[in-house]
């Protein structure tokens, strides 16, 4: 991939596409990503209100000071879909297979003895998890107690600018401050910045914020500096589970896949990757350079499902205030070059 | 290499999140991951099984495991037969809780404490391991269990004698089945089960578990015995001294591993070598080895130890002729751990206090009655990075807001030094699994901040001065110190690594570093700082700096016997003869560590082989052995006078061989198996009018309270709450309930709850989710209340956060083996809304029986045994923290 004729990009020989892969299912919540963020960075607390993004979140959201985030999904009760399926599932075992829960009014006694599920519609699975029920012997194949288990997930994602293939922010620079590196990640360039923050609607994911102080935009610059001297980005190398992994970003797509699959062959079904290895037509933002391995639908995580940057889902207007107004009324032709150039989505 | 890692009593992704890295590799590999915890945290989140229980009922859990274990026949026979104490018989005297309504024999209830006489094996007593060392306060009472080991103990191979441990230990265990453990602990029946299950699985030959314990465990009253439950059950598995199992201690903070190695505690000289006590024995130092030392044994080698370690202290003055200048060594005279000092500053009988490395003002437990006994010294000298509340509790504690003391009638002189952050001094760090890694200087400490060497140091120099030329015999053991380390640069800093060559030991003629603990001697020709450490400086080389992982992918290569350097001896696994079967034939290619070479007539292995290298699997004692050949070929446990891992011990504990349940101090909850029995009957407790006790099953305290770290604050938060990048993670002092407790008593997500005891009232916001799980205990509906405790009243930043300490909720109390405290399980209440006055205000005005009776010693009116009977403090590790 190369940059836009649109972005202003900066070429080095040798220089390859770096980016992040998060790999939620072994990312422990602690933090250390924020905090290595913010250090290497020189970047404040900027404030935070108990509770703000819920469970042990405080803080709430990335920001212009914040640009990484840990979120936490607190999810002990199962969804709707979980009940019916579980229920169901109880029920085709029927006939000898299902496991005898005793159950009382639709909870679990928990008294150890055994009785039959008359209607498993009605059987409440919040109560069977609370209680704690377990695999029953012989109960044709039906794993109770995992499958509430699994119902009980406390879940942590470390959030950060997803460095777009199709950046809706660079899209919408007027200044040039934003641009691609030679790593192709998208950099603001603070001294250019105005803080005019068209940028900040243009995100498709939220990620970028003005500065309280002084008015300028902030975000990740995957450390930019570090990786100009060959070093790994802060978060990375503070994480300690590694589930911040950093890299080539076509050896991270490989390692991804990699992973997926075998979440897969271990029975973690609902395991895929956000914002990489999608069909062409179907990538977030062109494909993100900072992508995600997730066990949940994305808006858990406050993730949009689908993202695209502004411009490309509208490019007649946001081209036209790229190329000035005397090209509007030739926007359809623009749009088609710039997608069919860039391998972008269509709609 | 572990197949399952059991995680009970630690919440290693809060609390080590860099050491749950290693969990989730294990993870990703394919172990399984077990946490019970009364609390729902980050560790549980991703273990494969949480298993949410009663705070303070582990015994009754880990006793129900032992009981599954050997009723389903799942224990590992060839292990326990050969290498445990599991055949050995138990005298005709001894009487267990089953037999007495809830003690064993020997309990005397006026003191509240043990004869251990009838504890003692059929033929022949035997010390601890560690036994009479660990517990110096055995020799104030005529009552010690401990003789050496003489005659052989009997015993019987098919465990079917009835006095034999293993049938002793069935019968104690026999009660607690799932049914109980389900009343006991609120754990449901399947929960348990799977526990067990997993566990068996992933036990035996081809398998080995882990156990990660931490002060969840310790902090009780019966926190010895927690442990001891859980390592009897590592042992009936086969998961001692094998790769992948063991019983994993996760410390406290950096380095407490080695502030008990090289202690910073009353009882212990470095190395485990017991405080020598004001005893006619103890007065010479041939009455102190013939006392410590073990016929039998690797204690058999005490002398050499505790000589070597008296000629580094005083150089040439230690000579033969004057016993090494033992005699000069203080000799304790009781209990001198945290609280009775802290007492004993109430009561007015102590002048000054350093505090360094802790802030008792937020962290140490009653902390209204630690601030109050700070207001009763003379000087107080605090070293912290920032200005912490124990500087300050002349100014704004929560005392003097309320007016209870008044700033200008506190007498105190406090100086605050300020202290050099850990990448700004050398030296190393010993952690879990006894690994010393040594740190270098990253840059110089801001302004006047200065190291604790070199605080030391410099404060030894001036007390040397002070003394220089004095002639007077008690001033010897100033004058006569050897004190020559080397200094550098501007600030004169002393050399971390001369200190660390002195642990090492060395040769006195030469200063040739040893090379290890067999080299010391005890005819005066070595000096060694701590034996166990014997070697960490072999060769001149300061082996603790050592950064190479070694070919990882090797057999055996993931040992890294070249990262760092492990005591004793650079060993990674202790008792490592076990990883092999009695012919000295790993137990399965699986496992393979430590095994006999026939051909080259030595131990090989991975590691360093934890027996002496030449000793033949078939070796057998002859009947007058002594010392290290006293040791059997199929012995592994060579600390033991015995060889063998101990599932009873004869000797050791002072509260019985066996772990019992028993309800923590303050429960709301009867004891279920015990009727007659609430807490441990042999717990210390200052029964004081200002330490006042919730009492059992008082319907006003109705909840269980439990304490927890969070990953983004460090302890009483001085560290933490000051940094803005931290603060910000966690702003706020919190409480966790359930939603049922929270709808009950109208307290609302997020907003202000108090939380009540006998001795405070505190205020944390509310944070109410369905991670914590109301229990069904003894039939009942039970609520738990979990804790942070990394809040004070003071933050020296403007970006700090504050709030109240859990710490002013939690009683004074002891585990009767170590004195640690029980700040993981007390009972408790609850309310919405904020507290209505100072938080220890119900506290003013109550007074301690000296203030009452002018007496001046706490001891005259209590009836319990802590006051007679000097408790030690060791193994406690974290001292005076409740996390």
């Amino acid at each position: 991939m190369s940059a836009a004729p649109t972005e202003i990009a900066i070429h080095r020989e040798g220089a390859e596409r770096m980016g992040f892969f998060t790999d939620t299912t072994v990312c422990i919540g602690c933090k250390a990503c924020e905090v290595a963020c913010k250090q290497w960075n020189d970047l404040p607390a900027d404030g935070s209100v108990f509770r703000k993004g819920m469970s042990y979140d405080h803080t709430g959201s990335l920001g212009a000071a914040t640009w990484r985030h840990v979120r936490f999904v607190e999810r002990l009760a199962p969804s709707a879909a979980e009940r019916e399926d579980a229920a169901s599932r109880l029920a085709a075992g029927g006939g000898g297979g299902v496991p005898s829960l005793p159950v009382d009014g639709g909870r679990w006694t928990g008294d150890g003895g055994r009785g039959t599920v008359d209607s498993p519609g009605d059987l409440d699975l919040v109560a069977l998890a609370e209680s704690g029920a377990g695999e029953e012997e012989g109960s044709g194949g039906v794993d109770v107690a995992g499958a509430v288990a699994q119902m009980d997930r406390w879940l942590f994602m470390s959030d950060v600018c997803k460095h777009c293939t199709n950046a809706g922010c660079l899209d919408a620079c007027p200044t040039g401050a934003i641009i691609r590196t030679e790593f192709q990640t998208v950099f603001i360039q603070p001294d250019v910045c105005n803080g005019c923050g068209y940028c900040i609607p243009s995100c498709p994911f939220g990620v970028v914020d003005r500065d309280k102080i002084d008015g300028r935009a902030g975000k990740c610059t995957l450390c930019y500096d570090r990786l100009q001297d060959g070093l790994e980005p802060a978060c990375a190398k503070a994480c300690p589970t590694d589930s911040i992994l950093f890299g080539p970003y076509d050896e991270l797509v490989d390692i991804a896949r990699r992973r997926v699959a075998e979440l897969h062959a271990r029975g973690i079904d609902g395991a895929y990757l956000y914002g990489a290895g999608d069909e062409p037509q179907d990538q977030l933002a062109g494909g993100l350079g900072a992508f995600f391995l997730l066990t949940e639908a994305p808006e858990r995580f406050g993730l949009p499902a689908q993202a695209e940057s502004p411009i490309q889902e509208n490019a007649p207007v946001a081209t036209a205030a790229g190329l000035g107004a005397a090209l509007a009324a030739a926007g359809a032709v623009v749009a088609t070059f710039v997608l069919s150039h860039r391998g972008g989505r269509r709609r | 290499m572990a197949d399952c890692i059991w995680i009970q009593g630690s919440s290693l992704s809060e609390a080590h999140p860099v050491g749950y890295r290693w969990a989730m590799k294990a993870r990703e590999r394919g172990a399984k991951l077990i946490h019970v915890d009364p609390h729902y945290s980050r560790t549980s989140a991703l273990a494969h099984q949480y298993v949410p229980i009663r705070a303070g009922a582990d015994i009754a859990f880990v006793g129900g495991l032992i009981r599954h274990v050997i009723e389903t026949d799942s224990f590992f026979r060839d292990y326990v037969v050969n290498y445990t104490n599991a055949a050995t018989l138990v005298s005709e005297d001894f009487r267990g809780p089953e037999d007495l309504d809830g003690v064993f024999s020997g309990f005397d209830p006026d003191t509240g404490s043990y004869d251990r006489r009838s504890w003692a094996y059929e033929g022949g007593e035997v010390p601890s391991a560690a036994g009479d060392r660990e517990h110096t306060t055995q020799a104030f009472s005529d009552q010690t269990g401990g003789g050496l080991l003489e005659g052989d103990p009997q015993r019987d191979p098919t465990l079917e004698h009835p006095r034999c441990v293993f049938q002793l230990l069935r019968k104690h265990y026999a009660r607690y089945t799932p049914e109980m453990v389900e009343q006991v602990c609120g754990v449901p029946q399947a929960d348990f089960l799977r526990v067990a299950e997993t566990l068996i699985e992933n036990s035996g030959r081809e398998r080995t578990t882990m156990l990660v314990y931490a002060v969840g465990w310790t902090q009780h009253t019966a926190g010895a015995q927690m442990i001891r439950a859980g390592a009897i059950l590592q042992l009936l598995l086969g998961n001692v001294g094998r790769p992948g199992g063991g019983v994993m201690a996760m410390r406290g903070h950096a380095s407490i591993q080695g502030s008990t190695d090289i202690p910073t505690l009353y009882d212990i000289l470095p190395g485990y070598l017991p405080m020598p006590r004001a005893s006619e024995e103890d007065g010479t130092l041939a009455g102190y080895v013939e006392r410590m030392g073990s016929k039998r044994g690797w204690w058999s080698h005490f002398d050499n130890y505790i000589v070597s370690l008296l000629k580094a202290w005083f150089g040439d003055s230690a000579a033969e002729d004057n016993g090494y200048g033992f005699s000069y060594l203080p000799k304790i005279t009781g209990n001198h751990s945290h609280f009775p000092t802290t007492l004993r500053a109430i009561d007015g009988g102590l002048d000054g206090m350093f505090v360094m490395g802790q802030n008792p003002a937020v962290g140490s437990q009653h902390a209204g009655l630690q601030r109050r006994a700070l207001a009763k010294l003379k000087w107080l000298v605090v070293r912290d990075l920032a200005d912490i509340e124990t500087a300050r509790f002349w100014k704004d504690s929560p005392e003097v807001a309320s007016g209870e003391l008044r700033t200008e009638d506190i007498d105190t002189e406090v100086f605050l030094m300020p202290a050099a952050g850990h990448v700004e001094k050398e030296g190393h760090f010993t952690n879990t699994q006894r690994l010393l890694q040594w740190r270098d200087k990253a840059l110089e400490p801001p302004g006047d901040a200065r190291s604790e060497l070199h605080f030391m140091h410099h404060l030894a120099k001036r007390v040397r001065a002070h003394y220089a030329g004095s002639e007077r015999e008690r001033d010897w053991p100033i004058v006569n110190l050897r004190w020559d380390y080397p200094e550098r640069g501007e600030h004169e800093e002393p050399e971390a690594e001369s200190v660390l060559r002195e642990i090492n030991g060395y040769e006195v003629a030469t200063g040739r570093p040893v090379s290890g603990f067999a080299e010391l001697r005890a005819d005066g020709s070595t000096a060694g700082g701590c034996w166990i450490y014997a070697g960490c400086y072999a060769d001149g080389v300061n082996q603790t700096r050592r950064r190479n992982p070694g070919d990882l992918d090797a057999p055996g290569g993931w040992v890294s016997p070249e990262w760092g350097w492990a005591w004793p001896a650079n060993r990674r696994i202790l008792y490592n003869r076990a990883s092999a079967d009695p012919h000295g034939r790993p137990w399965s290619e699986r496992k393979k560590y430590v095994w006999w070479d026939e051909d080259e007539g030595r131990w090989a292995g991975y590691d360093v082989p934890d027996f002496p290298a030449d000793k033949r699997p078939d070796y057998v004692p002859p009947d007058d052995a002594q010392g290290m050949d006293s040791i059997a070929g199929d012995d592994p446990f060579i600390m033991m006078a015995d060889g063998r891992g101990w599932l009873y011990s004869p000797s050791g504990l002072l509260d019985g061989p066996f772990p019992t349940h028993y309800e923590p101090f303050e429960s709301p909850v009867g004891n279920l198996l015990y009727p007659e029995m609430g807490a441990d009957p042999a717990a210390i407790t200052w029964d004081r009018t200002d330490n006042p006790i919730n009492p059992p099953a008082d319907p006003r305290y109705p909840l269980v309270a439990t304490t927890f770290r969070l990953t983004e604050h460090h302890t009483a938060g001085s560290m933490s709450r000051n940094l803005p990048w931290l603060a910000e993670l966690q702003p706020e002092m919190f409480a966790e309930i359930d939603p049922v407790l929270a709808a009950e008593r109208g307290i609302e997500d997020g907003g202000w709850m108090t939380i009540a005891t006998e001795r405070a009232e505190i205020e944390a916001r509310a944070l109410v989710t369905p991670r914590v799980r109301p229990l069904q205990v003894a039939g009942k509906t039970l609520h738990q209340v979990c804790l942070p405790w990394h809040w004070g009243s003071y933050a020296s930043s403007e970006d700090g956060v504050t709030g109240d300490a859990t710490n002013d909720l939690v009683v004074l109390s002891g585990d009767p083996n170590v004195s640690i405290q029980e700040s993981k399980a007390f009972s408790c209440d609850v309310r919405a809304g904020r507290r209505s006055r100072e938080t220890t205000a119900r506290m003013a005005g109550v007074r301690s029986e000296s203030w009452l009776t002018a007496s001046g010693d706490h001891r005259a009116d209590q009836p319990h045994r802590a006051a007679e009977t000097g408790q030690s403090t060791h193994g406690s590790g974290e001292k005076g923290s409740s996390a």
